[in-house]
């Protein structure tokens, strides 16, 4: 038998490469410097790799080719879009991990332990969270550029594993942290196995695990249909899980609920885009010409997601569950996109992605603000009156709403705008009409907590709003401007959009 | 069109004068109030150095645009962030610039004891941005950003004295009023996209002959919903007398001159869609007749001097709405006297805060008599805007008022009696109430608390009232002379030349409003300078004096027809809320204790529920594959 050398493009895949670099380093420099020294350089190791990952990708951003691995990567102006998107929101969220505040000092110790106490005491903070976060953005950025199954189900665990991990590190309430971080696992390990028997279907239906092998069974036809909507019902059922549409979605709230804030915010908008990413690719390029078999199907999902996040959302007190919820509602919106199979739901979908993953992380920054003596307060009762004591903070917080809620003028109705009016070209008209009657579900608890926050009188029970910290204040603002100017100024960034929106076969 | 690069200075400085002043903070206390002033100034000037240019150019060159950037570009919607300043946005621009810079002036002196004063003037600047934008936008997407950021602007304003619960609450009705009118706009824009195809008045216009009248007039009927909000007209109106909590600069500027004439502006600028929609022109006079005639009545029963100063521009703006409902030919005519009454009615509040500031505060005008000595500036600007707004010659309201009545007259038919007659009677009951202020404050005796030592306001205040004053005298004559403002805003308005047939003739109607103006002011004379005036509102009065009172029952009306079923609704909404939502999520937790049912797996926390839902999930999932294959 016969071996040939892999010939890879270490150009285009330089980005990822960065990542992996940048993580083994963060697993050195834990394993072997010393405490005191630890933070500051994982958090530069950490910035400095995504911001080189950053600079790669735009450097590649006009390259197209199928053989950045044998195969096995795809690079394409979607491709690059996706990369950006995420290393764009990996950076702010690390400037929020990076408050040591969140994260348990020992996550090893177990909860109420004297080894726990120990470490709180001596004020030494493990930092593996960097390493962790660096491994997740690597996988995060391979998951959507995949082209063959066995990659993106590499890609999908690289992703997923280091996640459960961050899910747990929680340094108050760490047991539902735990809670939260094995459910996490257990429901991710269950949906991998559903992935992994609809690639092993895609594969019996095609005789190939790659992209290319499989489209062009399906569009030579010919195939067993059966293992073909097999496969493609349970390959969506892994990547539904990862984006939490329903029914797939509950581990959502419990997660977002129980993880530290820096990694819900993280988790919620980076991996929305890694796994949307992905869900675009492969229905707008493998899936295509089978569009008559999953299309009903990825409409009743949509539909029923969209509602049941904006009706529950509206019961939820905690302002984390509700953002769980709203995460829900918008996987929904996404998921038209997905529907739409043209050219501007695909642009729709990228400026959507991005547009999201910036507020989310912006809106979940400020919870990480308002706190009491014991961490943060997500009780939605005790954010009455916000506005009277922290203008800004409560300002900055409606400003994430009323995008989220899809109000002109922010980077949401925007976004929220060119999707539905792409789904509605596409012919999808039941899924647009289900989205903007949702929306105005959604509007409604959106508003009821700006109300909560500048109409009520403030509750004295020691709540208070923390300075922001240098770098929190970085994300805010970040988040802020981007919002704004993506709601009143988009036509660049669509323009850019537009311009690469294309997926190479 | 030609184009000009400057016009964005217009906007772009008072909104970087309350950027710099909201970001600085306490550290620009003391020089906020000054760079405020200052930047409403200079933008003063930039409308006048436009007007200039305008003045330069021929009559076809005279609207000048500016393309900003492209803001929406979505599939087939291409919205421009664009400005268009032709003949009518420069009246606006220097109407706003100008009486906004006096005002800032007075504030500086008014506001001098205020430790906030630096945010009130940031407000102050926010809000001449946001009005500017509003009048020079050149779609109607442009300008409902402006039209919501005077509603923002004139909340933070009016509310300036949140601490007052009582004026925290008027501040959220007007926002609420406000809301209604805003939701008319925006159904009219997305009418006008859904049947035209584009929002801009440009393209708007270009293609009125296509569209059809339903549409058109469907289009009408919410710009005008959206006027009668931001205007105060009936049956919108209850807002404006609250909203007179605010600081008096604030009723001067908003609800007087600027503002509240933004309904105005919108109809006249939304001409070619009301002349082809006369359902809906119709409509606009008739909202016009009835609130000329509603302010008019709350106006004589009101003891606040703010409030009757309020209930008269209610009126007068019905005068506004009504001559921009008669079509074409009375297009420039309610701009006229929108113009007029920018001066004379400002100055007549600020007069009123002047007097205000003599006495610590007191509106209550059953309290004040014989200010005429002690206030003798204040006096004679608030005396000259009185002459103007009665529309005695040669003051501005003679002018612009007498060309509303008589092309009320000539609409023709019944139509024109009716209207004429209204206008007439209008006037005289205006003649009425302003008599009153009048001889109520500053004439008879004194009826003053024991603690008011009135003064004349520091020379900061009363300058801008005298300028106000000027404006009150001249202003009329100067725009009338020649028609030089119909003239000027000409080639905007589609004339068709008709044959203009005078039901009166013009001396008449001056004659009658005269006599009208004449009665009103008699009765007022014999009724409150002839007579006693009593300190506290006497409450043996006819019923008509008592509905008058309580604002012809509009709080009524709004809670019976409004607030009561909206409260009911709410109520119903947080019933389902509970009941139904919150129930079933309570109903799902119970579940779970009690059974075993699949329901419990929802949100159970189980993690094996989470599973089988996911297990369910799928199978679901190919079950319904299998239906759409077979």
């Amino acid at each position: 038998m016969e071996f040939s050398s892999p010939v890879l493009n270490y150009t285009l895949l330089s980005p990822m490469l960065i990542l992996l670099g940048g993580a083994i380093i963060g697993v050195l420099v834990e394993a072997f410097m010393s405490k005191a020294l630890r933070p500051f350089t994982q958090l530069s190791v950490t910035l400095g790799s995504l911001v080189l990952a950053l600079v790669q990708v735009w450097r590649i951003r006009n390259e197209q080719s199928l053989s950045a691995a044998m195969g096995s990567v795809v690079i394409d102006g979607p491709a690059v879009l996706m990369q950006a998107s995420i290393l764009i929101i990996s950076l702010i969220s690390v400037l929020l991990i990076a408050d040591a505040e969140h994260f348990t000092p020992l996550a090893a110790a177990l909860p109420g332990s004297d080894e726990e106490r120990h470490a709180m005491q001596s004020g030494n903070q493990v930092t593996e969270v960097y390493p962790l976060t660096l491994f997740a953005v690597a996988g995060m950025m391979l998951f959507p550029v995949s082209s063959d199954l066995i990659t993106l189900f590499v890609a999908l665990e690289v992703l997923s594993l280091p996640l459960y991990l961050m899910a747990g590190l929680s340094r108050r309430r760490r047991l539902a942290s735990q809670e939260a971080a094995l459910k996490y696992f257990l429901l991710g390990a269950f949906s991998s196995a559903f992935f992994l028997f609809g690639a092993a279907f895609l594969y019996g239906y095609s005789s190939s695990i790659t992209f290319t092998g499989i489209r062009n069974a399906v569009v030579g036809g010919g195939g067993n249909d059966v293992f073909l909507l097999i496969g493609i019902a349970f390959l969506s059922v892994g990547l539904l899980f990862k984006v939490g549409a329903v029914p797939f979605h509950a581990w959502s709230p419990d997660v977002y609920q129980g993880a530290p804030t820096p990694v819900t915010a993280f988790m919620a908008a980076a991996t929305k885009v890694a796994a949307f990413g992905a869900m675009l690719r492969i229905y707008y390029t493998v899936f295509a010409n089978a569009q008559w078999s999953w299309s009903p199907m990825l409409t009743i999902i949509a539909i029923i997601t969209m509602v049941f996040g904006s009706l529950v959302a509206i019961a939820q007190r905690d302002v984390k569950r509700m953002l769980a919820y709203s995460s829900i509602a918008h996987a929904g919106f996404l998921l038209t996109g997905v529907i739409a199979l043209n050219k501007a739901g695909l642009e729709a979908s990228l400026f959507y992605l991005f547009a999201y993953g910036i507020t989310t992380v912006g809106a979940f920054a400020i919870v990480t603000l308002v706190r009491d003596s014991a961490g943060e307060v997500t009780d939605l009762n005790r954010w009455k009156g916000l506005g009277k004591r922290s203008p800004w903070v409560a300002i900055a917080f409606a400003t994430f709403l009323l995008s989220f809620a899809g109000i002109p003028l922010t980077s949401g109705f925007i976004g929220k705008f060119s999707i539905f009016s792409a789904a509605y070209e596409s012919g999808a008209r039941s899924v647009v009409i289900a989205g903007v009657l949702s929306s105005a579900i959604a509007a409604f608890f959106y508003i009821r907590v700006i109300v909560l926050m500048f109409f009520t009188d403030p509750v004295e029970d020691g709540t208070s709003v923390e300075i922001p910290s240098s770098l929190t204040s970085i994300t805010v603002i970040f988040s802020i401007i981007v919002t704004i100017a993506l709601g009143v100024f988009p036509a660049p960034v669509l323009n850019f959009i537009s311009n690469l929106a294309t997926f190479i076969r | 069109m030609t184009t000009s690069n400057s016009l964005v200075y217009l906007i772009a400085l008072p909104l970087l004068g309350a950027t710099i002043l909201l970001l600085a903070g306490r550290r620009a206390d003391k020089w906020g109030h000054i760079l405020g002033t200052l930047m409403s100034a200079s933008s003063f000037a930039v409308g006048l150095y436009q007007l200039s240019l305008m003045l330069g150019r021929s009559t076809e060159e005279r609207p000048v645009g500016q393309k900003l950037f492209e803001w929406i570009s979505v599939g087939s919607f291409k919205v421009d962030a664009g400005l268009l300043l032709d003949q009518l946005s420069i009246c606006f621009v220097l109407l706003i610039t100008g009486v906004g810079t006096l005002i800032h002036i007075y504030s500086i002196s008014y506001m001098s004891h205020d430790k906030d004063r630096r945010r009130f003037f940031a407000y102050l600047n926010l809000f001449i941005a946001a009005m500017l934008l509003l009048v020079l936008g050149d779609s109607y997407l442009n300008l409902y950003v402006g039209w919501e950021g005077v509603g923002l602007a004139s909340y933070l304003l009016i509310g300036f004295w949140n601490q007052k619960p009582a004026y925290a609450t008027a501040s959220k009705k007007a926002f609420v009023m406000n809301r209604v009118g805003d939701m008319g706009l925006s159904f009219a824009i997305m009418i006008a996209f859904a049947t035209v195809g584009t929002v801009s008045f440009a393209g708007i216009k270009e293609q009125v002959d296509q569209t059809s009248t339903g549409a058109l007039t469907a289009i009408g009927i919410m710009l005008l919903v959206a006027a009668a909000g931001k205007s105060a007209q009936f049956p919108l109106q209850a807002w404006l007398g609250d909203a007179m909590a605010g600081p008096t600069p604030v009723s001067a500027l908003i609800h007087a001159a600027t503002m509240v004439t933004a309904g105005v502006y919108l109809i006249t600028r939304s001409n070619f869609i009301f002349d082809a929609a006369p359902t809906a022109q119709l409509l606009v006079v008739i909202v016009g007749a009835i609130t000329l005639l509603f302010g008019a009545l709350i106006g004589t029963a009101k003891d606040d001097i703010k409030k009757a100063l309020a209930a008269s521009t209610m009126s007068q703006i019905g005068y506004m709405t009504l001559a921009a409902g008669l079509g074409p030919v009375g297009y420039a005519f309610a701009i006229m006297h929108l113009l007029t009454h920018g001066f004379f009615k400002a100055g007549m509040f600020l007069g009123a805060g002047s007097v205000m500031h003599g006495m610590n505060d007191q509106v209550n005008m059953r309290k004040y008599g014989a200010l005429r000595k002690f206030m003798p500036i204040t006096f004679v600007t608030f005396g000259l805007g009185y002459l103007a707004i009665l529309g005695v010659p040669p003051f501005a309201g003679f002018y612009s008022k007498d060309m509303i009545i008589e092309t009320a007259f000539n609409a023709g038919g019944i139509k024109g009696i009716l209207l004429g007659s209204i206008t007439l009677l209008g006037a005289g009951i205006t003649a009425f109430y302003m008599t009153r202020v009048m001889i109520l404050t500053f004439t008879g005796t004194k009826r003053w608390d024991e603690d008011a030592h009135p003064h004349e306001s520091p020379w900061l205040m009363w300058l801008p009232m005298a300028i106000l004053a000027i404006g009150s005298v001249s202003s009329g004559f100067l725009l009338s002379r020649g028609d030089a403002l119909v003239n000027w805003l000409h080639p905007l308005f589609d004339h068709h030349e008709e044959h203009e047939h005078h039901l009166l003739e013009p001396i008449v109607v001056s004659g009658l409003a005269l006599t009208m103006v004449a009665i009103g002011v008699a009765i007022a004379f014999f009724k409150y300078s002839r007579q006693e005036v009593a300190a506290i509102a006497p409450e043996n009065v006819s019923v008509l004096t008592k509905i008058a009172r309580q604002d012809l029952m509009q709080d009524r009306f709004n809670e019976a027809v409004f607030m009561r079923p909206g409260q009911q609704l709410t109520q119903v909404l947080v019933k389902t809320d509970e009941a139904v939502i919150d129930g079933t999520v309570r109903g799902v937790g119970q579940l779970a204790m009690t059974s075993s049912s699949l329901l419990r797996g929802v949100q159970s926390g189980f993690v094996r529920s989470y599973a089988a839902l996911i297990f369910v999930g799928a199978a679901l999932l190919i079950a319904g594959i299998w239906v759409v294959v077979q």
